[in-house]
This record gives C-alpha cells, sequence and structure tokens, in this order.
C-alpha cells in the first residue's frame, strides 16, 4: 500500500478566489484516505510574476516552503497547477545547482534541498489510487455530462518537471472524467495557454485566448470544462470580455474543478455550495444532467 | 560569413539562462505554435535571429518579451533544444534593467503581485487588484467584473498572511539583484 500522507500546500487561491477547488480537495482527499497536514506558515510561490521578473526571487521564495517541507520529510501535495510548476522547478534546479542551493539556503536561513517528492492532486489520483479503485468509489455515474478536460500550460510543460504522459496529447485527466462516468469530447485545444499571466495587463489580449478556448470547446460538443488550476478557472471564467461597468458571459459553457466533479460522484456533502460560488453558472448543466435536485 | 557581428548580448543571455541561441537554425516552429504570436511585435524566431545578429536595441525594448506568457509550447518543441521561454525571461529581465522596457503594465501588474507577496507573504486578489489599480493608473478596470466576485464571494476582505514576515523580507531583500547565476 503506498503512503498516502502528504505535507499540504495550499497555495493563496485555494483561500481566496478558489475557495471551491481548496474545500473540494479537502473533502475529496479525506474520503480517500489521503491524509493532509498543512504545511505551516507556507509562503506564496511567488507564481509568474517572480520568475518573469526575478529568477533568483522565483527559486527563493518556494525554497522557504521546500525548506519546511524537508523538516518534516513528507512528500508535498500541491493543487495549484501554477504552485506545482514553480515548486517542481525550484526543486530540481536547487537539487542540480549546488550553486544556486547555496544562494537560496542563505536568503531563507535553511537548507532547501527538498529531495522527497512534490505531487499534484490528479497524479496522485490517477497513479496512486488508480482509476480502478475510483471507479469503485463512484456513487453516482456523471453519465449525463459531456466534458472537455483542460490542462493548460502548466500541467504539462515543461515535461521534465511534470507527471501527465504526454506533452502534447495528455490523458490523465481524460481518463480521470471517463472512470467518472463523464462522456469525454476529444479536442485539440487541452493544452493551450489562456493566457492568464496576461488577464490584468493585457485583458485584450487573454480575451483571445479565452474564447478561442470556449469556442473550441463548444465546437467539440461539451457542455462544461474541467480544469485542475485556479488561474486556469479564474481567468476563463472571467476573461470572456473585459470591459468596465458591463460584465458579459458570451459563452456560459461551465468550467469546474476535477476535484468538484469527483465529490459530486461520491455522493460527498459541499458539491452544491462550490458550484453556486462558479461565475459561470453551473446549476442548470447539473439539473439538466439530473445530477443535482436543488 | 558575417564577421562584424557583436557576440555580446548573445554571450551575456547564455550567462544568464544557459540557452545556446546560436543553436537556433530558423525553422520558426516556435512563432507558429506560439498561442500570443499575433499580439507581438517580433516574432519568436525572429527574437532568436536578433539576439544572433547582437540587436540588443530593438529586443530590449520590444513589446514580445512582455507578452510572451511563459506557456513554454515553444521550448518543448524546438528541434535544438532552445528554451525560448527562457531566453525571453533572460531578456525581460535585461530589458528592466537597461530601463527599457515596453508594456508599461505588465511590468506594474508583476511589481504589484511581488509588492503584495513582500508585504503578506502571501497573495490576496483584493490586495494585488488594488495594488495594480493605484500603480498602473487604471482605477475604473472591471468594476462590474468586481461586483460579481463580490456577489460570488470571491473577493475576501481580510487577507491571510505568512506569521514570519521577517524572513519573507530577507528573500527579498537577499535576491533584490535577481541573478541566480
Ligand atoms: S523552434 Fe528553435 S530552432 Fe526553430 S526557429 Fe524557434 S528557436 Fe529556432
Ligand atoms: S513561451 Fe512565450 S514565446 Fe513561447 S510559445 Fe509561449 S507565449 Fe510564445
Amino acid at each position: 500500500m503506498t503512503d498516502l500522507s502528504f505535507t499540504y500546500y495550499p497555495g493563496c487561491s485555494q483561500s481566496g478566489s478558489a475557495s471551491e477547488y481548496g474545500d473540494s480537495t479537502e473533502v475529496v482527499c479525506a474520503a480517500l484516505g489521503i491524509e493532509l497536514a498543512e504545511l505551516p506558515d507556507w509562503n506564496c510561490c511567488g507564481a509568474s510574476s517572480a520568475h518573469m521578473t526575478n529568477d533568483l526571487l522565483s527559486v527563493a521564495l518556494p525554497g522557504r516552503d521546500l525548506a519546511a517541507a524537508r523538516r518534516i520529510g513528507r512528500d508535498v501535495l500541491v493543487v495549484c497547477a501554477a504552485c506545482y510548476s514553480r515548486m517542481r522547478i525550484a526543486q530540481s534546479r536547487m537539487l542540480e545547482d549546488e550553486k544556486l542551493a547555496r544562494r537560496v539556503e542563505r536568503a531563507v536561513g535553511e537548507n532547501p534541498r527538498f529531495e522527497g517528492r512534490v505531487r499534484h492532486l490528479l497524479d496522485v489520483l490517477v497513479n496512486d489510487i488508480g482509476l480502478p479503485s475510483i471507479r469503485e468509489r463512484v456513487a453516482l455515474s456523471l453519465e449525463g455530462l459531456k466534458a472537455v478536460p483542460y490542462y493548460g500550460c502548466l500541467l504539462v510543460r515543461p515535461p521534465e518537471v511534470c507527471f501527465c504522459d504526454s506533452v502534447e496529447n495528455p490523458t490523465d485527466l481524460d481518463r480521470f472524467l471517463e472512470a467518472l462516468g463523464v462522456q469525454v469530447r476529444p479536442w485539440s485545444f487541452k493544452t493551450d495557454c489562456c493566457g492568464g499571466s496576461l488577464s490584468l495587463s493585457r485583458p485584450d489580449v487573454t480575451e483571445k485566448l479565452v474564447n478561442k478556448i470556449f469556442t473550441r470547446a463548444e465546437e467539440a460538443g461539451a457542455e462544461c470544462i474541467v480544469a485542475a488550476c485556479p488561474m486556469c478557472v479564474a481567468n476563463l471564467e472571467m476573461r470572456q470580455k473585459p470591459s468596465t461597468f458591463a460584465f458579459e458571459l458570451p459563452h456560459r459553457l461551465p468550467v469546474l474543478y476535477f476535484t468538484e466533479l469527483l465529490a459530486l460522484a461520491m455522493g460527498l456533502p459541499g458539491v452544491d455550495e462550490w458550484l453556486k460560488s462558479h461565475i459561470i453558472d453551473p446549476l442548470p448543466l447539473m439539473r439538466r444532467a439530473n445530477l443535482i435536485r436543488a | 560569413m558575417i564577421s562584424n557581428v557583436s557576440r555580446q548580448l548573445e554571450t551575456a543571455l547564455e550567462e544568464r539562462t544557459g540557452q545556446k541561441v546560436r543553436h537556433c537554425y530558423q525553422c520558426k516552429k516556435c512563432s507558429a505554435g506560439c498561442p500570443v504570436a499575433f499580439a507581438m511585435d517580433v516574432l519568436p524566431h525572429e527574437v532568436m535571429k536578433l539576439v544572433q545578429y547582437g540587436q540588443s536595441e530593438r529586443l530590449l525594448g520590444c513589446s514580445t518579451v512582455w507578452l510572451c506568457a511563459s506557456c513554454e509550447t515553444c521550448s518543448t518543441r524546438c528541434p535544438n533544444d532552445i528554451d525560448i521561454a527562457g531566453v525571453m525571461d533572460g531578456l525581460r529581465v535585461m530589458s528592466l534593467e537597461a530601463g527599457s522596457a515596453s508594456e508599461r503594465r505588465i511590468g506594474v501588474f508583476h511589481r504589484s503581485f511581488l509588492n503584495g507577496i513582500k508585504l503578506l507573504g502571501r497573495t490576496n486578489e483584493t490586495v494585488l487588484i488594488g495594488q495594480y489599480k493605484a500603480l498602473s493608473g487604471r482605477p475604473f478596470d472591471d468594476l462590474g467584473l468586481g461586483l460579481v466576485m463580490f456577489l460570488k464571494g470571491k473577493i475576501k476582505l481580510v487577507p491571510r498572511f505568512v506569521r514570519n514576515r521577517r524572513a519573507v523580507r530577507k528573500i527579498f531583500e537577499e535576491t533584490s539583484r535577481g541573478r541566480s547565476a
């Protein structure tokens, strides 16, 4: 039996705008026997802004978290694709480059060379728990739901630090959704960038990328998009049409977290509340597919 | 062969990023797959060419290095194993150091984001958007969206923060020169 106890790095979004992702993560992990102990006094990974403007900072910020994880010794579990990427990159760069590790050690005042594994929850579900076991836990098959899996960038690239089975055509999330009964629609945009890092500063650019993803998902016959990253979800939900006063949604396709669908399929509590907190209302779809009563 | 081309830029970039831009043979795959190419003033393969030609001025003032979303599509596809996204990172920092950065709002966004972390140790969207609005001078953007977010409970007014903020500040001080090599 694989060890399913982790040091949990929640990441900032999960206690902010993506609390439904954080909450659903905790609920499904508890139900599946995945033990999470929050990393004490963790700090932000620095996300795109650190690595885009200050290389050393982009390693040192996750470096402090990795140093704390090292003290504890257990593998680290992450749910945000951006945090996952920053942690994995910082970790492998420090383990390969002793000069860099020493500079980070000076900045964080502690040994940052964490030699355990940093895992994304989807990886643990697909590869440790395994899809046959997930299938066994499904109480309500989601067969009424047609979805496209959306991986975005940071779950698959750079492939050296990511877990997915292919960089151009990953199928981990596809297979996971199929295990829940979802009708997964094939499409060619599952790893296309949504432009999240330009969301506030060049919304005109982001808007084009976001709308392309919705249009392609609709053409693929999907009724919703399923993702594993709070940045992607926020960006897709909020950036279809940036403007000052009128907030508009040309595309009504709900964007959901894979953890929410897992909780729904397992019959776990809390799902209704999470669904209600989405900007693009998924309730009509869920009612139509006979998945919720409310 | 051209012999009077300055190798200075290429060498400086290699020192910073470890990338050997001279290996680029202009297959243009990077530009063909770049999701942001439509908005760029210099295409990714042209960036490579200009690096080979030592055209610092063009590169350190172009909008491309700021518009690059770091999606890494180009880097995973380059037949010569050049991490093009890493080259963009290097050029972006060089443009900051040279004081010639274009796309002011993108720079302001990154600064706002990092200021928030320096202050709290964590990122809070309300603090981030507040900082960005103040620094970018665009207080009225996205008011409609802000209201929708508020009604959906997505705006957390009480930020969470790191207890040991001194440790976070020290990280910022120790890395203020920004170079890892
Ligand atoms: S993909 Fe690589 S070799 Fe081809 S043009 Fe771009 S950088 Fe040059
Ligand atoms: S990393 Fe930058 S240059 Fe490369 S494909 Fe993505 S946006 Fe384009």
